[in-house]
């Protein structure tokens, strides 16, 4: 009869345990993009891009639909390139027909130009990514590199992620049904090469290195430089690092 | 140009101004304006269905089954746009399988089927069990075998019994409230907590979501007791339907301030969004927005609901007002949901420009299909009615 009931309060204490680091669980699914990720690798991926050498050729927007099979379509594109105009009047026009990959026109009148630049764009594989947190099937997740990557084999096509990134970094392959981004040329980099476009990039506007390794490159270009984030009131943990980011630039 | 992309090449020459060359299709189109639609008709129906057996209105008696059956029908259509619209869906089950707890999406399925489950169908079985065992006994066929199917082998009708019943019920619906609740604040925050999109991210979107769910739901069921009365040829309870638009009244007062609260908040604050979404609403949206949610939708059964309150025309007049009023809100609600989903994908989230979007006719996500999912659930519920006919029900012997 003893051996019963202590069996019983054992249980209960065993059921109560789980119950309630069960709870704790779901609050851990709350505090996604409040926590500092834990980044136990040594190499940690960040990029740069520096606007001041851009020269808004289009190169690297049309390597990387050659190098990743993107669908040639105006509509989808792992990286592109906008064409800034500030006019006199501080009004703003963006454009970025194909991208920029056939590269540019200036349809701003040049005495009514005030300044104007180009900003390649691209994911800018935040460590708390929006699009990671949304995913409901955990199809879209870092790698232990911080690079954001896509399961397409577990990819639902729900779109959710679409419609997370502040950044419109993401589209949908039409034969496939599921997600697709820039991998950060995922299957070149782990084996020492560039990503496309910042092999193709003509004047080095584009960089990619590793963010614990004080001596790498882009360690001393963020450093050199006063570097900026986009949209950085939404906390994404962006590792996308602009030089001569106007507040224009969104 | 390759023939499938021909209607997105078409978008493309309907741009204004820029957006990310990824942003031209609407990545929700219609299917995903239906799936909050539709969620929120089930979670207001089984409201209203609760205000009678947990607050005692009893006034509202004759809508009770119907209320909750209607819940039920929709319910049972409610995931189904959703799947349809997936890119893979016959992976859908993963969500099920591998959810990914930080993701407000991946609950859906254990939120629906906790309230398809646990809910509904068990306040519905406590509620029929009785006449389950009785009708079982007066038909023949296969009516009989079904009804006895549905008694789960439960034949046991001593009043001690039927008492439990009672109880179960009671409590069943007592935590139906909350998970009513829980449905479709939920589905708001769905939308509510994507950060990248100003017109979305408010933390008003799940109470909203909520009050306009009890808005369509309550409307909802005013319009299937009035039309199911008049197929019937039996005349609707006129004090019941008084009640139901007595509280479809204080809650669209609710769910307009909560609304209009949003809005002001959003002017008042002016941040870095304001100049697109006022764009949006004062063009794309002027429409959907101003005409039919808020003035057809709205204003209009606000003003007639209040006027009615006071003064009281004959029962015939107000029959035909609550059917027109009952209508002006479920397509009021509808638009709403329109102007949230698409809404909220017109605009670029550069603020520069938008994009455009045309509903199709035909196809998976056009508006053929649209309606069809609409009428599915018109069509469960007759069968429903059928199987379980709330006027068929026994009087209660104790």
């Amino acid at each position: 009869m003893k051996s019963r009931r202590e069996f019983l309060k054992a249980a209960a204490i065993a059921g109560g345990s789980v119950l309630v680091s069960s709870m704790f669980r779901p609050f851990n699914a709350v505090v996604f993009a409040a926590n500092e990720p834990a980044n136990p690798t040594d190499i940690w991926y960040g990029i740069g891009i520096d606007i001041a050498k851009c020269i808004g050729c289009g190169r690297c927007a049309n390597a990387c639909k050659s190098e990743n099979n993107v669908p040639r379509e105006p509509f989808f594109f792992r990286t592109w390139v906008e064409q800034y105009t500030i006019k006199n009047d501080q009004s703003v026009k963006v454009e970025s027909p194909n991208g920029g990959i056939d590269g540019f026109t200036q349809s701003v009148a040049p005495e009514d130009i005030f300044k104007t630049f180009f900003v390649p764009k691209m994911c800018n594989h935040c460590y708390k990514s929006p699009c990671v947190q949304v995913c409901p099937v955990g199809a879209t997740y870092d790698s232990p590199e911080g690079v954001v990557l896509v399961d397409q084999t577990h990819c639902i096509g729900c779109r959710y992620c679409v419609q997370a990134c502040p950044y419109g970094c993401r589209y949908i392959l039409p034969d496939k049904g599921v997600v697709d981004k820039c991998t950060l040329c995922y299957h070149r980099i782990t084996k020492g090469l560039n990503p496309a476009c910042v092999e193709v990039c003509p004047t080095g506007a584009r960089m990619y290195g590793n963010l614990h390794d004080p001596a790498d490159p882009l360690m001393k270009f963020i450093k050199d430089h006063n570097v900026r984030v986009l949209k950085p009131h939404l906390n994404t943990g962006s590792k996308l690092y602009y030089n001569e980011l106007n507040e224009e630039v969104r | 140009m390759v023939q499938e992309y021909a209607h997105l090449y078409d978008m493309l020459s309907k741009v204004q101004g820029f957006i990310y060359p990824n942003e031209l299709p609407l990545h929700w189109g219609i299917l995903i304006v239906l799936y909050p639609y539709i969620t929120g008709l089930v979670a207001g129906a089984f409201i209203l269905a609760s205000l009678e057996r947990v607050f005692k209105v009893h006034v509202l008696k004759p809508t009770y089954e119907l209320a909750l059956l209607s819940a039920m029908a929709f319910l049972m259509v409610a995931t189904l746009p959703l799947i349809s619209h997936l890119g893979k869906p016959g992976r859908a089950y993963e969500i099920m399988i591998t959810p990914h707890s930080t993701s407000a999406m991946a609950i859906f399925g254990f939120v629906y089927l906790w309230y398809l489950m646990v809910v509904l169908l068990l306040e519905i079985w406590f509620d029929y069990r009785r006449d389950f065992v009785l009708w079982s006994r007066e038909t023949k066929g296969i009516k009989r075998w079904i009804y006895k199917i549905l008694t789960l082998g439960v034949t046991d009708l001593s009043p001690k019994t039927l008492e439990w019943d009672k109880k179960l019920g009671y409590f069943v619906t007592v935590v139906g409230i909350p998970s009513a609740f829980l449905l479709h604040g939920y589905v708001g925050f769905i939308f509510g907590s994507i950060k990248a999109n100003p017109w979305w991210s408010t933390v008003l979107m799940p109470v909203i979501f909520l009050f306009s769910a009890m808005v369509s739901g309550i409307a909802l069921v005013m319009l299937i007791y009035m039309a199911v009365s008049y197929i019937r040829k039996n005349p609707p309870d006129i004090k019941a339907l008084d009640a139901i638009a007595r509280y479809l009244f204080f809650v669209l007062i609710l769910d307009f301030t909560l609304e209009a609260l949003d809005q002001i908040h959003r002017i008042y604050e002016a941040e870095e969004s304001f100049e697109i979404i006022s764009l949006l609403v004062s063009g794309k949206l002027y429409i959907t927005l101003f005409i039919m949610q808020v003035f057809l939708g709205t204003f209009i059964p606000l003003i007639t609901l209040g006027v009615l309150q006071l003064y009281k025309p004959k029962e015939k007049i107000r029959k035909y007002i609550y059917l027109v009023i009952s209508l002006l809100v479920l397509v009021g609600i509808f638009f709403m949901r329109w102007n949230v989903v698409i809404g909220g994908q017109l605009f670029s989230k550069s603020f520069y420009g938008f994009t455009s979007f045309k509903l199709q006719l035909i196809g998976p996500e056009g508006s053929l299909m649209a309606a069809a999912w609409i009428i599915l659930p018109f069509l469960i519920l007759a069968f429903l009615l059928w199987l379980l006919p709330p006027w068929k029900k026994h009087a209660e012997e104790f």
